[in-house]
């Protein structure tokens, strides 16, 4: 199947700063892909190329098959936007954006409307002057959701809002992708990200550093074990694959690398098993693999005090 | 009170460059005024007869004020800036209180501040004093460069103190305006219209003879009557009113709550109208405030040279500035001064279309065009569509323009032909106008950073009409004015072949900006 987006070592400079460094993202139809990265990673610059408000300095950029620079008006028909930061004009009510936004697209479904504006409390009737930074969002999220599109083009969408509200958004979001549409969201939220994303592309630097499944991007690290064993463990350390043994008695905390879990479980099983508890990496492991080593080393340890 | 003068501090070093600016453009408003007289007028005998007639124009004196010893310098600039000087300053007293005290509790910044170690009321009380100190500073400028120009000590401090107590009036109005609403727009429409309530109380005074002057803070600052017999305890009025309106403010802070006013707010509609359907209605809706308020302006503006009528030739004097800028006396003089006359405020209606042709690019800066053009939308036609109301606008502004001087001139001389006449005078300047907004269309298309620029041309524009003959400027710099090219209607007669030339120029840098604009980044 055709890729919904298909980017190819895309490069875009401002200046002297390289904001896009040969980045590369494939989104397929019907899937909800996470865009990982922190502030300034590019994300959002990848976004307004994809939306053809940036014109690509070289690189294939393909949106729905077409070219999103020259097609946009006609590629936009079939996807809604929502940018990290919303701003609203001061004297347009929630509402009328809505509508203008809606219509603008070609056409809103009065139903969802109206069921997504009470579903995120969401008050139509001040103006965009008044909205806090959250309510901005839920506005933009509102218009964006109650288009009927294919795909949906997401950036930082949660940032303002709270817990409620976000999992009213993430309700949405699992209907969206149940009726066949395709997600990109961009976040830093990482609990966000591993509720809702099929696939992960995590940015660095302008360039997609890690791309696959949630599954996929697991193998690549550590699986954290504590287990009580029969007798004191030996000979663990001399495996390969183990990290950060500490054995005290019958008892040992360790990491290991995915591609070893077996083998060293073969070892554990062979001692003698009391409990185990084995905990899988997190998205946040992942991620911070990919931003300082330093620092996950110190993260595992907190985590370590925190359990 | 801990906390105010840290406050204080803060806020003046961030409104330096205001208040600064405000300083320089009053106090050149007051001292320009005696620059002028002096240089119009050669002899005591034509300064007397100017006066007369001014002091028998009822427009002059509901735009200005009452006219007192108007025979003199001293008299002239009382009767010229008083009103305009103390508009500024309430507009510059509205707009430091605005910014520090509602502005900020609707970002949310306040309540950062207010968590701190720092009493309920520092903020305001330093956003007040910061107003006075600035009231203080405007005032004190106005007087020393009367007294260095040469005008006596008395009046020029009457007009100082008057213009310093009048600023403190207005900045607890301010302040009060912002307990009372709960948008930092709505608080300066408030504080706007007990400005605009207090210039029209002493235009009606003034004219009817009649008390209205008395209840109008304006009419107290005139009523000092700086120049002619200067008398000190209407200032009472001012420090009553700054004192009032200063309690009414704390005893209101004090009984609401953080973020709320006590007017409530007017929720909008819940669905966009029809005309909100396309991004033409979009750019009509954003707009219409600005066209309303400049069409109106202008309007009023044209009435006041209108009703000038024939008596051109005593106000204009004989000097040598009014040969050079309105060409030689005699029986074309009334012309002359009317091609000048449309010529100026066809400049200042120019301030409607570069501010509506630079309304893209403000937009964009506001990041309010990302979401727009990530529908449907192509980007020229969202940025046709607003060319479409600039030029909409500027007709509207242009014809108001016209129609205002016609009406005025009409109303005095009862010529009734001369609204056609004035009005297609006006029209004949259009091409400069649509130059200048189409400049701003041309930064906007290729360095969308120095967009504000245009309003440089704008400047360049006025300073050659008021100055290049003056002056003397090289033949080379007056030519690059685009009204340099445009036949002055009614001293010469319509030249279509310029007309075209300049319209096409406009059309021509236009078209180059809206291809611009298609081709480079959004920001």
């Amino acid at each position: 199947m055709d890729s919904v987006i298909d980017i190819q070592d895309l490069v875009k400079t401002f200046g002297t700063t390289r904001a896009l460094d040969g980045l590369d993202l494939q989104v397929t139809p019907g899937e909800v892909h996470g865009f990982l990265g922190p502030n300034g990673a590019g994300k959002s610059t990848t976004i307004r190329v994809l939306l053809g408000l940036l014109h690509a300095d070289s690189g294939a950029v393909r949106l729905f098959g077409g070219d999103p620079w020259k097609q946009a008006a006609e590629l936009h028909r079939r996807l809604a936007y929502v940018p990290g930061d919303v701003n609203l004009w001061p004297n347009l009510t929630g509402g009328e954006v809505i509508d203008l936004l809606g219509r603008l697209r070609g056409g809103i479904d009065e139903a969802r409307r109206a069921d997504l504006v009470e579903r995120f409390q969401l008050d139509t009737t001040k103006k965009g002057r008044a909205y806090s930074k959250g309510n901005r969002q839920k506005v933009a999220l509102v218009a964006a959701l109650c288009s009927d599109v294919e795909l949906l083009v997401l950036d930082e969408p949660t940032s303002g809002l709270d817990p409620i509200m976000e999992s009213v958004f993430q309700e949405c979001v699992d209907v969206f992708r149940d009726g066949g549409g395709t997600v990109l969201l961009s976040s830093h939220i990482l609990a966000e990200v591993e509720r809702l994303c099929d696939r992960v592309s995590i940015v660095r630097e302008g360039r997609v550093v890690e791309s696959g499944t949630l599954a996929q991007l697991r193998h690549l690290t550590r699986t954290s074990i504590h287990a009580e064993l029969a007798s004191p463990a030996t000979g663990l350390d001399g495996l390969p694959g183990i990290h950060g043994l500490v054995a005290e008695g019958t008892r040992v905390d360790f990491e290991v690398d995915t591609d070893s879990l077996s083998d060293v479980l073969a070892k554990l099983t062979s001692i003698g098993v009391l409990t185990l508890t084995s905990q899988p990496p997190t998205l946040e492991e992942l991620f911070l693999r990919h931003y300082g080593d330093e620092v996950v080393a110190e993260s595992a340890d907190v985590q370590e005090a925190a359990r | 009170m801990t906390g105010t003068a840290t406050f204080l501090r803060t806020f003046l070093r961030r409104d330096r460059w205001m208040i600064f600016w405000f300083l320089v453009g009053t106090t050149v408003l007051y001292w320009s005024q005696a620059v002028s007289v002096d240089g119009l007028y050669t002899t005591q005998a034509e300064f007397d007869k100017a006066a007369a007639t001014m002091r028998d124009n009822t427009a002059f004196i509901a735009m200005a004020g009452p006219p007192r010893a108007l025979n003199t310098t001293g008299g002239q600039v009382t009767w010229q800036a008083a009103a305009f000087g103390a508009i500024v300053v309430g507009l510059m007293v509205m707009f430091l209180i605005g910014r520090h005290t509602r502005a900020e509790e609707e970002s949310g910044r306040e309540e950062l501040l207010r968590a701190a170690v720092v009493a309920r009321t520092a903020p305001m009380t330093a956003a007040l004093l910061t107003a006075m100190i600035a009231s203080a500073i405007v005032g004190a400028g106005v007087t020393g460069s009367l007294i260095a120009y040469g005008l006596p000590a008395a009046g020029s401090i009457s007009l100082g103190v008057g213009l310093f107590l009048f600023g403190c009036a207005l900045a607890a109005v301010a302040l009060l305006a912002a307990q009372l609403t709960s948008s930092t727009r709505a608080t300066y429409g408030l504080t706007g219209a007990v400005i605009g309530v207090a210039y029209g109380l002493r235009a009606i005074g003034d004219v009817s003879g009649g008390g209205l002057s008395w209840v109008s803070p304006i009419g107290w600052y005139q009523s000092m009557h700086a120049f002619s017999g200067e008398r000190w305890w209407p200032a009472v009025f001012l420090v009553v009113m700054a004192g009032l309106s200063g309690v009414a403010a704390y005893a209101v802070f004090d009984r609401r709550d953080y973020g709320a006013g006590v007017l409530a707010t007017r929720p909008g509609p819940d669905r966009a109208p029809a005309s909100l359907r396309t991004s033409l209605g979009l750019a009509w809706r954003l707009q219409r405030p600005s066209i309303v308020g400049w069409t109106l302006g202008v309007f009023l503006g044209g009435i006041g040279y209108g009703s000038i009528g024939d008596d051109v030739n005593s106000v204009m004097g004989d000097s040598q500035y009014s040969h050079d800028i309105f060409g030689a006396a005699g029986p074309n003089l009334v012309d002359s001064f009317y091609a000048v006359a449309v010529l100026m405020l066809v400049l200042i209606a120019s301030g409607f279309t570069v501010s509506s042709a630079l309304r893209p690019r403000a937009e964009e800066d506001a990041g309010r065009v990302e979401s727009l053009l990530a529908t449907a939308l192509p980007r020229r036609r969202w940025f046709l569509d607003h060319l479409a109301v600039t030029l909409t606008g500027t007709l509207l502004v242009m014809l108001a323009a016209g129609l205002g001087i016609g009406v005025g001139y009409a109303l005095v001389t009862g010529d009734g032909g001369a609204v056609g006449r004035l009005t297609g005078a006006t029209f004949a300047q259009l091409p400069g106008v649509l130059v200048l907004g189409g400049l701003a269309r041309l930064l906007t298309g290729f360095v969308p950073r120095w967009a504000i620029a245009a309003w440089l041309a704008v400047a360049f524009c006025v300073v050659v009409l008021l100055f290049g003959e003056v002056l003397r400027f090289p033949q080379w710099v007056v030519n690059v004015s685009p009204f340099s090219h445009l036949a002055s209607v009614p001293a010469d007669t319509m030249a279509w072949g310029p007309f075209v030339a300049v319209a096409a120029l406009a059309v021509a840098i236009s078209t180059a900006g809206v291809i611009g604009f298609g081709r480079r980044d959004i920001r």
